[in-house]
């Protein structure tokens, strides 16, 4: 496996060169960082090239670093992640670009490389406020109708902003704050002297 | 001449076909497909969002309720995904017990679908023969972790406790005579491999029972026979994965191609469709079915040769033994961190995926070494193939769209998650 990892280096750092920011191998999977503006040529290449093929996006996800490590995180706040995967080849790869601008982060849409993007995208439109350009139908995916705000993102609480019920009086539906206190039961930790852990840190 | 306009229906999400709760608008012209726009988020928990805060132990009971109908295969993927951050090894009867129940759960998952596709096609007997087999596994389920469903079985490090050495029996009592209790505890008086043994001896002869009814019925193939065809290029590119690729003829299947556990130990064939229709996929369903018996037969041979350790003996991770926590201040140190502040994952990210029941189920997790996930994005087989309805629906009638929401064996549980 660690000699097909090799081979799928070589082959990326031949086919894109200098469009890499970084390229890492950890636990036995290759992630590759790319600036926003080379993002979708890189995924045309990555699509493309006939020694890279990867023909399937399995996965397309948005993260917020917002709260990353409890401390404070000065990079771009948000990051699209692509699970890539190449049948011809059999090999993966990790995608990922951070997005530009946290008031208003846009990143160009996928979904003329691979199909199976459009729904992907729209949920991590729905839940995170990535905008994706160029993407043909861009609506909120899981949430509610008329729902408000982006639910994963980590300033948005656990127990949501609203709550609904039917109400006898007005006979229909009805939206109201939340009445539930929101609690913490097991308390967020990063431990300092590692306790538990088995890797040592970097 | 009077105006012809296309016709807008909603389906759903209080349908029976629907399988859960899928709203799908349809736009008719006449009773063609034009149009399929599904919508979905009706059951959407946020379980991602939940598992940030919780730790990484409490978030594994979630994983059942993702796709309720193959529970312990989506558990296997958050333990891979865990154990591959903490980097630990599990022992290899573990990893066998989980091969065999990834195999249960296969049954499992194919059976339910049999019998729902069957019954959304007019074949109501299919339902009442597939479910008959499911209470077995379901026994099976019971057995080693006291839930019919939910098991919380799998835990990062192994599996929760060894396969018991007997099985629940049925009792006698005013509604059921000693004649009929001990019929029915024939196969309960030994072990829980012996059970399970005894079962597999038996399915091969219930699928060739489900065979007889539909691989060759007219009205079967009248209902899926070129309907909802995928080429494999296009499966590809609409993040096909599991079946719905494999009955578009690529041959692709993770537990051989990129094998995790044990698999690369086991023997069994891979199926492959032709056509890429609905009746390619039932095919290739039922095929697996066989192949998983033959699987489960392998795993029962194993396990009975082998005994050792289930879980690994890292109590960092796994609990300390009842007796061991109760004489050993560390060990009572150890359970109780585990289970109040739970265990610390280092940090960085992993994507770890099994072929699931339905296709690709992955676990992608970020830890930034706290003891909750960062971030956990479950990449659900049924979310890419429900996706591409709208691609497969175009231009079929009405009816067909009832097939192929039936086809791509999709389950709300994971799509909304």
């Amino acid at each position: 496996m660690a000699a097909r990892i090799q081979l799928l280096k070589t082959a990326l750092e031949a086919a894109l060169g200098a469009r890499i920011v970084s390229l890492t191998e950890a636990l036995g999977e290759l992630a590759l960082v790319v600036k926003p503006e080379d993002y979708a040529a890189v995924a045309n290449a990555l699509h493309d090239t006939p020694s890279l093929r990867f023909e399937q996006l399995i996965d397309l996800c948005g993260v917020d670093y917002s709260q990353y490590g409890d401390r404070h995180w000065n990079a771009a706040r948000f990051a699209v992640v692509a699970q890539l995967l190449s049948v011809a080849h059999n090999w993966r790869l990790r995608l990922k670009v951070f997005v530009p601008d946290d008031e208003f982060p846009v990143v160009k849409s996928v979904t003329g490389v691979w199909a199976s993007a459009g729904w992907y995208e729209r949920e991590a439109f729905d839940l995170y406020g990535i905008m994706f350009s160029g993407h043909a139908d861009l609506r909120r995916i899981l949430t509610d109708y008329g729902f408000i705000g982006h639910p994963f993102r980590k300033d948005f609480p656990i127990s949501g902003n609203v709550e609904m019920r039917y109400d006898p009086e007005q006979k229909r539906v009805i939206y109201e704050p939340v009445s539930i206190e929101p609690r913490e039961v097991t308390p967020r930790i990063i431990r300092e002297e590692a306790f538990g852990e088995l890797r040592p840190r970097k | 001449m009077a105006e012809i306009r296309n016709y807008t229906m909603n389906l759903g999400p209080q349908h029976p076909a629907a399988h859960g709760v899928l709203r799908l608008v349809l736009e008719l012209d006449g009773e063609v497909i034009m149009r399929a726009d599904p919508h979905i988020g009706m059951l959407h928990r946020a379980t991602e969002k939940l598992a940030e805060t919780k730790t990484w132990l409490q978030a594994l009971p979630y994983m059942d309720r993702l796709d309720y109908m193959s529970m312990m295969a989506n558990e296997h993927a958050y333990c891979l995904a865990v154990e591959r951050l903490l980097g630990i090894e599990v022992p290899v009867r573990a990893q066998y017990i989980r091969v065999m129940f990834d195999e249960i759960t296969r049954l499992l998952n194919h059976l339910l679908w049999i019998g729902a596709h069957g019954l959304d096609l007019g074949a109501m007997t299919m339902f009442i023969y597939a479910f008959r087999e499911r209470e077995d596994l379901f026994d099976m389920y019971e057995a080693v972790s006291g839930a019919r469903m939910h098991a919380a079985y799998y835990r990062p490090g192994g599996v929760y406790r060894d396969l018991p050495d007997s099985m629940p029996r049925y009792d006698v009592s005013r509604h059921r005579s000693a004649r009929t209790a001990g019929k029915l505890n024939e196969n309960r008086l030994g072990s829980m491999l012996d059970f399970v043994e005894d079962f597999t001896n038996r399915f091969p002869r219930c699928v060739d029972d489900y065979e007889t009814l539909l691989t060759d019925n007219r009205i079967w193939k009248q209902r899926t026979v070129g309907i909802g065809v995928v080429p494999p290029e296009m499966a590809l590119n609409l993040g096909f994965t599991g079946a719905m690729l494999r009955g578009s003829g690529v041959e692709w299947d993770l537990r051989r191609k990129q094998p995790y556990a044990v698999y690369d130990r086991l023997d069994f064939d891979i199926p492959v469709g032709v056509n890429g229709d609905c009746y390619d996929r039932y095919l290739v369903r039922v095929e697996e079915m066989r192949q998983s018996n033959r699987i489960i037969k392998q795993c029962v041979k194993w396990l009975r040769e082998n005994p050792g350790p289930v879980i690994t003996d890292n109590h960092k991770v796994a609990p300390p033994s009842r007796v061991e926590m109760k004489s050993n201040m560390e060990e009572l140190i150890h359970h109780f961190k585990l289970f109040t502040e739970g265990m610390h994952v280092p940090e960085g990210e992993a994507y770890a995926a099994i072929e699931h029941p339905k296709g690709e189920f992955g676990i992608y997790v970020i830890s930034d070494g706290a003891n909750m996930p960062y971030r956990m994005k479950i990449r659900a087989p049924g979310f890419a193939h429900l996706s591409s309805l709208g691609y497969m629906a175009k231009g079929h009638m009405l009816a067909d769209a009832v097939a192929i929401i039936g086809t791509l064996d999709i389950v709300f549980g994971e799509i909304d998650r």
